[in-house]
């Protein structure tokens, strides 16, 4: 998935993380479910929040505030799960992440849409497919596959580990 | 447009057939005059030169027509059955996989090869027409068409149900003509049920011992035509009374068996009358009534049942077929099958709390029947693992002639089965050691013979059932593995420190080490230091274990344990903190309580005295980081682990659950520590511990 991508055809979902705008491609969003109980992987970084059962599959969820160092607060009526079809090498794999909220479907034109910047996300600039402008909204259009690779998670779980 | 024709029938049919194929030669080379198998050789590949055709596949169908008119020569008994004629017959049906494969998309068709391997055959085929007569053109090229005609033929004839009357004139025996070996050429032809009359047996005193009283009658089920029970009764024909009747046609219209006074009356042995009159017992009245002897009824019931026989063979046939399913779709099925048990756990629960009867009925009932299908599913699953053991046939083979070694496999218990996706993942680690025992297990055979073994080694597979356990030993009578090398070895890679003092098991465990390789050389086939590790790592994932026992100068031993399935175990669900667990009940011993005053007596070191025996335990508590106050009563899980007891400390121990296994993730690993997770009654997920997984990292950390 790149900028051209985008500005051809996409609509995206968006979401707070926190106070703050993110959206993700819907072709990469399966469903979106309220908050259920987590079951804890013992030994596993923070970000990984654990497993739940979807509907008799048990499918891990990941915290990206965690992830991107960003605070946690409480969970409210609006705290849910975003369940993402994720490309790990060849398969599909499915996942979850928990969102503050979700907002809306939105489609941004060509020129709504840039690169992402090297410096200032304080994210690492592959995790973003570009910068959404939306009214008076920035919007950081999230890569998950990149973000949620098997790589991304192991490497992750050794620092963590160490 | 061109009608699009589902040919994956084909390919698979095809995929099947070459490793028959394979299979039957491997075989002919052991017993290279066994004609059934030579047949069996030829039918392979006349099966897929036929069907290729049909579907276009036009390469495969011209290459292998060539290859079969061949090796009908070697069917014919014109071409011995040599070890070039296998080599190249084997060679020609892996251009044909690769040929299929071109077809599939995948590769390019070797055009030299093919040429090779026809112009290869062509040469054993005219050295040894020249040997035979100088004159005659190849028989490849004279003989072809019809003899391919006479086997199509073959392939595709019913066998026929005859009835041979066969009445010896009286001094038979006075032409030298001895009925019996006429007897038993019938019988060659395929099954017979024969029955001699003897009505005409004179008294004892009236006996002329060089005549022959008797006559036969003979149900021959065949597939050879009319004309070859008449070559057989060729010379007696003239002098005797033979009468040959083919008894499907009569019966195929009526589709059932005569009645048995209707047979009597056709064979003329009765009038309709006296079977009309007779009105119970029919055989025993007729013979009572004395219109007809005893063995002819016989003879007549023998008819009716070979009849009745042949005709329920036929429905069997047509019904006893096998069905062919995508796997994915007997994968859907357990799925299905898994949320079901999962699904009446939950109704169990509901049933047992709201105290209404009925209710609790019928969740019994769900219960039964969600067992039996889960059994059922399972064993659906379930494949021999024959299959598997025979494609290591080849590979034994090609590698020893590559090494110039002489190895046989010889395999155990190839009717054992084994969930299906285990099978097929078992096939890579069984290569690796299989490749292990040939190249630096089993000597060559003058260092073999040297040392006072038979020049030829062996590799003995076998597959054993023990529990929820399959067994798969790999046993060469090779040099064996030594300890002390192994133990040099990992010293000089710096794997294990130069004072450590190893048994020599734990020193065999060293080879499943990343990177470690005892090939003094690398050679073509081993030595890379890539494997064992690998190994280890696929029979893990599989949930099971691997042990190696060794004997220096005798050979070696490698036992695989797996589970008998991946997708559902009996499982023990405990409780640590607010999460819940499952143990794998299969390792579990007993359970066993640990009182406080237990704790301080061990002053804080993790061990318990089970009746005597001093037992090390990991507390899960410790282990996951749960916080919060224990109970007072804390319970020992006490589990066979790698041949050692271990505990596994728990807050409480729930009991047994029938936990259907799903995977943490599909394509990464979020835990080593625990091998999958199920759902429970209530929909909460509990966590499946690896024990194994969780001993191995407590060492390691411990040390």
């Amino acid at each position: 998935m790149d900028v051209e991508s985008i500005e051809n055809s996409s609509q995206l979902l968006t979401f707070f993380l926190d106070e703050e705008l993110f959206a993700i491609d819907i072709s990469k969003i399966r469903e979106i479910i309220e908050f259920t109980k987590i079951t804890t992987i013992p030994r596993t970084p923070a970000f990984m929040r654990g497993v739940i059962n979807l509907r008799g599959s048990v499918v891990p969820v990941v915290d990206l505030r965690e992830k991107f160092n960003m605070p946690i607060g409480e969970n409210s009526v609006n705290t849910c799960i975003i369940i993402l079809e994720i490309a790990i090498e060849d398969g599909i794999t499915i996942m979850g992440i928990i969102a503050d909220s979700v907002q809306e479907v939105i489609k941004l034109e060509g020129d709504q849409v840039d690169n992402p910047p090297k410096l200032g996300t304080r994210l690492p600039s592959d995790f973003l497919v570009g910068v959404g402008k939306h009214g008076a909204n920035i919007i950081m259009i999230l890569n998950v596959d990149k973000i949620l690779s098997a790589e991304e998670l192991s490497t992750t779980m050794q620092e963590d580990a160490a | 447009m061109a009608i699009e024709i589902d040919t994956s029938a084909f390919t698979e049919e095809a995929h099947e057939l070459l490793s028959e194929l394979e299979d039957s030669l491997l075989e002919l080379e052991t017993n290279p005059t066994d004609q059934e198998l030579i047949g069996r050789v030829f039918r392979a590949m006349h099966t897929i030169k036929g069907s290729g055709a049909m579907f276009g596949f036009d390469d495969v169908s011209k290459f292998t027509h060539e290859v079969e008119t061949i090796f009908d020569m070697a069917r014919n008994g014109t071409l011995p059955v040599t070890k070039a004629l296998i080599d190249l017959t084997l060679a020609a049906r892996d251009h044909i996989r690769a040929l299929l494969n071109v077809a599939a998309g995948i590769g390019v068709a070797d055009e030299a090869e093919a040429k090779r391997i026809i112009n290869a055959l062509k040469d054993l085929e005219a050295k040894e027409s020249e040997e035979e007569t100088k004159q005659s053109p190849p028989r490849w090229q004279r003989a072809e068409k019809t003899d391919l005609d006479i086997t199509a033929n073959k392939d595709n004839i019913e066998p026929q149900l005859f009835r041979i009357r066969f009445k010896p004139t009286l001094d038979i025996f006075a032409n030298g003509t001895n009925p019996l070996l006429l007897l038993g050429e019938v019988r060659e032809l395929g099954e017979t049920n024969i029955i001699a009359h003897n009505d005409n047996l004179p008294s004892l005193a009236e006996i002329n011992p060089e005549q022959c009283y008797t006559s036969w009658e003979i149900f021959l089920t065949t597939i050879e035509g009319e004309n070859a029970i008449e070559d057989i009764f060729i010379f007696v024909t003239d002098d005797c009374d033979v009468n040959i009747r083919l008894l499907d046609r009569e019966n195929s219209v009526a589709a059932e068996p005569q009645k048995l006074g209707d047979i009597l009356v056709q064979r003329g042995d009765v009038s309709k009358d006296t079977v009309e009159n007779a009105v119970k017992p029919l055989g025993d009245r007729l013979v009572e009534a004395g219109a007809v002897s005893s063995t002819h009824v016989k003879a007549a019931l023998e008819e009716q049942k070979a009849v009745k026989e042949k005709l329920e063979q036929k429905k069997r046939k047509e019904s006893s077929n096998t069905v062919r399913v995508p796997a994915e779709k007997l994968d859907n099925l357990v799925d299905l099958v898994g949320e079901l048990v999962t699904v009446q756990a939950r109704l169990n629960q509901i049933s047992l709390s709201g105290g209404n009867h009925d209710i609790q009925v019928l969740a019994e009932e769900v219960e039964r029947l969600t067992g039996e299908l889960r059994d059922n599913t399972m064993s659906i699953r379930m494949l021999a693992i024959g299959s598997t053991f025979n494609k290591f046939k080849r590979l034994v083979r090609d590698l020893a002639k590559d090494l110039g070694k002489q190895i046989e496999l010889t395999t155990e218990g190839a009717e054992t089965e084994l969930d299906k996706n285990i099978l097929e993942q078992l096939n890579d680690p069984l290569v690796h050691i299989i490749r292990n025992s040939v190249d630096h297990g089993i000597e060559s055979p003058e260092e073999r013979i040297a040392i006072g073994k038979p020049p030829m080694g062996n590799i003995h597979l076998a597959a054993i059932h023990s529990g929820a356990n399959v067994l798969i030993r790999i046993k060469d009578d090779g040099a064996g593995l030594n300890p002390d090398l192994i133990r040099q070895k990992a010293i000089e890679n710096g794997t294990i420190s130069m004072d450590s003092e190893l048994s020599d098991k734990e020193a065999f465990q060293l080879i499943f080490g990343a990177g470690f390789s005892m090939a003094k050389q690398v050679t073509k086939v081993s030595g890379r230091g890539v494997g064992m590790d690998v190994v280890q790592r696929s029979i893990e994932n599989l949930r099971g274990s691997i042990d190696v026992a060794s004997t220096i100068g005798k050979g070696s031993t490698i036992t695989l344990k797996l589970p008998l399935t991946l997708a559902i175990i009996e499982g023990l669900l405990i409780k640590v903190g607010d999460e819940s667990y499952i143990l794998p009940l299969a390792a579990v011993e007993e359970c066993v309580e640990l009182l406080a005053e237990d704790k301080k007596n061990t002053h804080g070191r993790h061990v318990i005295n089970v009746r005597g025996e001093v037992v090390p335990y990991i507390r899960l508590r410790d282990r996951f980081l749960v916080e919060g106050k224990p109970p007072d009563v804390e319970q020992v899980i006490i589990s066979q682990v790698n041949e050692s007891r271990v505990g596994f400390v728990a807050d409480d121990v729930i009991g047994q659950h029938q936990t259907v296994i799903k995977s943490l993730g599909k394509n990464f690993q979020l835990s080593e520590e625990f091998s999958g997770a199920t759902i429970l009654g209530d929909g909460s997920v509990a966590l499946i511990i690896d024990l194994a997984k969780m001993v191995r990292l407590v060492e390691l950390e411990e040390n």
